[in-house]
């Protein structure tokens, strides 16, 4: 039997929140066309409710896995590059409908993005030695400094780059231990939610990212006030929306990243993890040894 | 043969005051938390096969304390878990009895009755089990009434409150009066409930308590909360008792109970009473088990064992 | 004293490695036979069996391997970090691949446990890899300027205590800062490195980027003298590390070494007993002793003495010696013959000179190469076994006063690698670390290695940094 008279099966887009895929509590669902407009799938149109229970399962599983090494988290980033080597072709496939693109080009975009995790795996046992040591304080003291991470970070994908820009956003946030509630490219959003089939597939505990498809618009107020989101990163948003979720996002002070021009392409720096990076500073009392006046 | 009335007066200077027992208490060596996980860790590594096996789950099953502590218990059920722990498996009568049977003091008439004529034990818990929240008069009297029903055992709670606040002698005393009501009518076991103390240099300081109060066993956990007994709390404990008799002649066992859940678990305990406290805890005089559902996973071991093939839930009973 | 509860024997199968009759060297992707012919055996030390014949590298070896590497360096040097880094990432997900095979291979040729090349030794090569390929595109960030450059062609020279695992502390950042290597394992303990050199080409990586050259001394002697090795990295011991130093006098060659040790383990009187005890085991009896960062002096505060030494001669009665591929075993062979005669001499000198010696009670095998965990009292700084590293399962035991005493003796050492400091609390740990000068500090562990922390000594222990950040700096022109 050929191609051409076999009938494929359409896949049934889904959101990924806390390991599973379940639809929008809403019922609702949107079209997502391609580059020249024709229908591809609907996708779900995510609510209010969806963005809580996204929350919810981001907090849940932040302790987790901030808790883990550094060295199980840099794997498991590493798993997902594995398993997004294996589906190369049908991302291939996905980016290229999404954003209009040629095969080939479509295929620079998931090659780079296969090694954006690779790069992003490769960091999570570093950072603390490139942004943390010890400080020579003038006193009897050994004084550390530490990055944590900040906890649960609300993330706009781009709207544009939907797989390349949507992995270079959510890699640096879950590398050093946050979690994610990730808001997909409104117009497209399909490559977003089959990452969740690799990222379910790789190791990730459930919970670490958590992919919504929908309207920044509409999800993204809710999020950037919500009292147990700890940052929001407001890269997919337009000017005016940016605005008015830094605005929301000062109700409990989110460490907040703005939008900016950027080229996916290039590689990028440290600046996407310190963002959502906490630093703590000990100090501790050496004293003296033993002569008189010993102060331990 | 020094006993732990004997080693209740060796440490009468220490208990006489509530300031000489804090200061004895916390002067007991600290423990690092890393380092006894570690080592319990590495215990677990060993690899015990074959005859070795068959000896260990043999005599994990001699060790059980085969336990039911529900609201639900019935006559019905009490007696149904006493046959089991007299033939734990109807394939076979080989297998050994367990040690004895737990229950709450109202079921131990039953639990008795049952067990007649054979070598298990009746053990009752005591003293307002699980929360150990009531009067002392209450939990002598939650005690007298088990022994009177025929309890060779008594599974005793501290109060864990007394404990966090400081209160060291009054923990003290309240387990001297369940010593004293027991008499030589029954071995006593005192449950720490290592999860609510909760640090292991807690637990080192109750271990050395219940002792000199004059514990015939020292026991983890009542079973009721999140965490039981683990390796690590274990280890330490048996630490405990082997220090215990290095300095007073007196051996005390030790009970962990709760979460243990499967064949490979109790064997790794066995390691660590094998290779810390020694051969002479081998014996379910000094080491028990307090479980219920690990009973079927030994018995399907060990069918295993015998017949060389994976066993199944079909081929144990439940209760 | 007789357990009821013995346990059975549970050996790990030697079916999982295939160990071929011979082995040739690996120069540029292949492997061949030396130039001259020549060859040698490797042997099982518990039980004396020859496990295979490895070709032996002479000089004219050395030189076609290090034009090999000379060649594959333009390339390597050149392909982006990106690129290198994902070589290195395959071959760490092959290791842990093939752990259990790795393991039963070096706990053949080496003599070690099964239980410590499973859970120590391979799972930290593995490790190494991973960490390092990290590293291959980041070297802007690694604080070294931007665009830090590779310095060559890298000479390695490694010893025969954890032979896979020093490979990769070698090999993998010098491959991640874009160097290619020339490494000479051991002459008792090759087949690893052998192995590795197939993991190599299962990963595809490019010809002449990893060469490994089996020998003795006078193939590293040579390799280190060639004249295109930009850089040498040596681990063993004190005495050839300083005719290495003088090797590379005068050239500009980067060199880094480490050395032996002499360890102090100080416990004191508020020490965690037990976890203390622990500690003091692990700390000398870890790999029969034969680690340069050994606990091989056990410091002890003078008023806890008796009880601690008690504690720890209960302990040391529970060590099971025998068959190293069984998984029970926790003291394995020692690596050779010529060893074994060393410990041996410097035990009966520590005898002469009057130290009081305790051995634990132990059945030797038969055949193979096997010395019992021992432990000498009363020592002081004057004899030879407090100064003279034994490198196998003997320790020292001194006392101590005060915390100032005990750094004083600590420190009174030619070596200074590492110490231990046993302790409940913060302020005395931070304190004595403080002023312990010694490379690698442990306060109430032992023996604790990862790919991120920096390993080295002071003094005749030798210098560099292998391991976290800093261990870029050796295989980078900085």
């Amino acid at each position: 039997m050929s191609d051409t008279t076999r009938l494929s099966v359409f896949k049934t887009y889904k959101l990924y929140v806390g390991g599973k895929f379940p639809r929008s509590e809403s019922g609702r669902v949107y079209e997502v066309s391609d580059s020249k407009g024709n229908w591809l799938a609907n996708a779900p149109l995510s609510s209010r409710k969806d963005a809580r229970d996204a929350v919810v399962a981001a907090r849940k599983a932040q302790g987790g896995w901030a808790g883990a090494t550094a060295y199980l988290r840099g794997q498991i980033l590493y798993r997902v590059a594995e398993m997004l080597e294996g589906r190369r072709d049908q991302f291939v496939r996905e980016v290229a409908d999404a954003e209009g693109l040629s095969k080939s080009k479509a295929a620079a975009q998931v090659d780079a993005a296969i090694d954006r995790w690779v790069w992003y795996a490769g960091w999570t046992d570093k950072i603390a030695q490139v942004t943390g040591g010890a400080n020579p304080v003038a006193g009897p003291f050994f004084n550390l400094s530490t990055p944590e991470p900040t906890g649960v970070v609300t993330v706009l994908a781009p709207q544009e780059s939907s797989f390349l820009g949507l992995v270079s956003v959510i890699a640096p946030v879950i590398a050093t231990g946050n979690t994610a509630v990730v808001i997909a490219s409104e117009k497209a959003p399909l490559p977003a939610l089959s990452l969740g089939e690799v990222l379910a597939t790789s190791d990730l505990p459930g919970g670490v990212v958590n992919i919504l498809s929908g309207k920044a618009a509409e999800m993204g107020p809710h999020l950037a006030a919500h009292l147990d989101v700890n940052a929001i990163d407001l890269t997919g948003a337009d000017a005016d929306l940016a605005r008015e979720l830094e605005i929301a996002a000062a109700e409990n002070l989110k460490r907040v990243l703005r939008p900016r021009t950027e080229d996916f392409a290039e590689s990028p720096g440290t600046d996407r993890m310190t963002a959502f990076l906490e630093t703590k500073t000990v100090w501790h009392p050496t004293g003296s040894l033993g002569a008189s006046g010993s102060s331990y | 043969m020094p006993t732990t009335a004997s080693a209740a007066a060796a440490f009468a200077d220490v208990t006489a005051s509530e300031s000489t027992l804090r200061r004895f208490l916390h002067g007991l060596p600290g423990v690092d938390a890393v380092g006894l996980e570690a080592r319990a860790a590495s215990l677990g590594t060993r690899s015990i096969k074959t005859t070795s096996k068959a000896y260990a789950i043999d005599l994990a099953i001699s060790m059980i304390d085969l336990t039911t502590l529900e609201g639900a218990d019935t006559p019905g059920k009490v007696r149904a878990l006493a046959a089991k722990a007299v033939h734990p498996d109807p394939t076979d009568r080989t297998t050994p009895t367990t040690a004895a049977v737990c229950v709450y003091p109202d079921m131990v008439a039953t639990a008795k009755a049952a067990l007649a004529g054979s070598d298990v034990k009746v053990a009752s818990v005591a003293t307002a089990f699980p929360a150990g929240r009531a009067a002392l008069p209450v939990k002598l009297a939650d005690t007298a009434d088990a022994i009177a029903a025929g309890a060779d055992e008594i599974d005793m709670v501290i109060d864990r409150g007394a404990f966090l606040a400081g209160r060291y002698l009054e923990v003290y005393d309240q387990i001297a009066a369940i010593r004293a009501e027991c008499g030589d009518r029954a071995r006593l076991k005192v449950i720490f409930e290592t999860g609510e103390l909760s640090t292991y240099d807690n637990i080192r300081r109750a271990s050395w308590l219940g002792m000199m109060a004059g514990a015939d066993f020292i026991k983890t956990s009542t079973g009721k909360v999140a965490v039981n007994a683990t390796p690590a709390n274990t280890l330490l404990m048996l630490e405990a008792v082997r220090d215990f008799r290095a300095q007073t002649g007196v051996q005390i066992g030790v009970k962990p109970a709760g979460g243990i859940r499967n064949t490979k678990e109790a064997i790794k305990f066995l390691v660590l009473v094998n290779e810390t406290a020694g051969a002479d805890w081998l014996d379910n005089h000094w080491f028990r088990f307090g479980a219920s559902s690990l009973l079927n996973d030994l018995l399907m071991q060990r069918q295993k064992m015998a017949t060389g093939h994976y066993s199944g839930p079909d081929y144990v009973t439940v209760d | 004293m007789t357990s009821p509860f013995e346990y059975a024997p549970a050996p790990e199968s030697r079916a999982v490695v295939d160990i071929a009759p011979n082995y040739g060297l690996f120069i540029d992707g292949e492997f061949t036979d030396a130039a001259d012919g020549k060859v040698f055996k490797t042997v099982s030390p518990s039980t004396e069996e020859v496990l295979s014949e490895i070709a032996q590298a002479g000089e004219a070896d050395v030189d076609r391997a290090v034009k090999a590497a000379r060649r594959a360096f333009e390339k390597w040097s050149a392909l982006p970090g990106s690129e290198r880094a994902k070589y290195l990432f395959r071959i760490a997900r092959i290791i842990q691949e093939r752990s259990r095979e790795l393991a039963v291979l070096e706990t053949l040729d080496n003599g070690k446990p099964i239980k410590e090349t499973r859970d120590a030794d391979l799972p930290l090569v593995a490790a190494h890899f991973f960490y390092y390929a990290g590293w291959a595109d980041k070297l802007d960030h690694a604080g070294y300027g931007a665009d830090p450059r590779p310095l060559g062609v890298a000479g390695q020279v490694i010893p025969w205590n954890f032979p896979l695992l020093m490979l990769a502390w070698k090999i993998a950042p010098a491959l991640a800062t874009g160097n290619t290597v020339v490494l000479k394992p051991a002459e008792t303990t090759p087949l690893s490195a052998l192995f590795f050199a197939d993991i190599c080409r299962q990963a595809g990586l490019p010809k002449g980027v990893v060469n490994i050259l089996p020998g003795y001394g006078d193939t590293g002697a040579a390799l280190v003298a060639h004249p295109d090795v930009n850089k040498v990295a040596f681990t063993g011991s004190t005495a050839v590390g300083k005719q290495i130093a003088r090797t590379v006098a005068g050239t500009d060659k980067k060199v880094t070494l480490e050395l032996g040790g002499k360890g102090a383990n100080i416990v004191f009187d508020d020490a965690p007993i037990d976890q203390a005890v622990e500690g003091i085991v692990n700390g000398i009896f870890f790999n029969q002793g034969q680690v340069c960062c050994a606990g091989s002096r056990l410091l002890v505060q003078e008023s806890i003495q008796d009880e601690l030494l008690d504690s720890l001669k209960r302990r040391l009665s529970t060590l099971r010696l025998g068959d190293p591929l069984d998984k029970n075993t926790d003291i394995g062979a020692i690596n050779s013959e010529e060893q074994l005669s060393r410990i041996t001499s410097l035990v009966e000198r520590g005898e002469a000179e009057g130290a009081e010696r305790w051995t634990a009670a132990c059945d030797l095998p038969e055949a193979g190469y096997w010395f019992a965990p021992t432990l000498f009292t009363n020592v002081t700084q004057a004899h030879t076994i407090a100064r003279d590293e034994v490198f196998g399962p003997v320790l020292s035991v001194l006392t101590f006063r005060t915390p100032d005493e005990a750094v004083a003796k600590a420190n009174n050492s030619q070596y200074g690698l590492s110490a231990g400091i046993w302790t409940e609390k913060g302020s005395r740990i931070l304190a004595v670390a403080n002023k312990l000068r010694a490379g690698v500090v442990w306060a109430n562990t032992f023996n604790k290695f990862d790919p991120t922390s920096p390993f080295g000594g002071y003094k005749e222990s030798g210098f560099g940094r292998e391991g976290g950040r800093h261990g870029l700096e050796a295989y980078l022109d900085v």
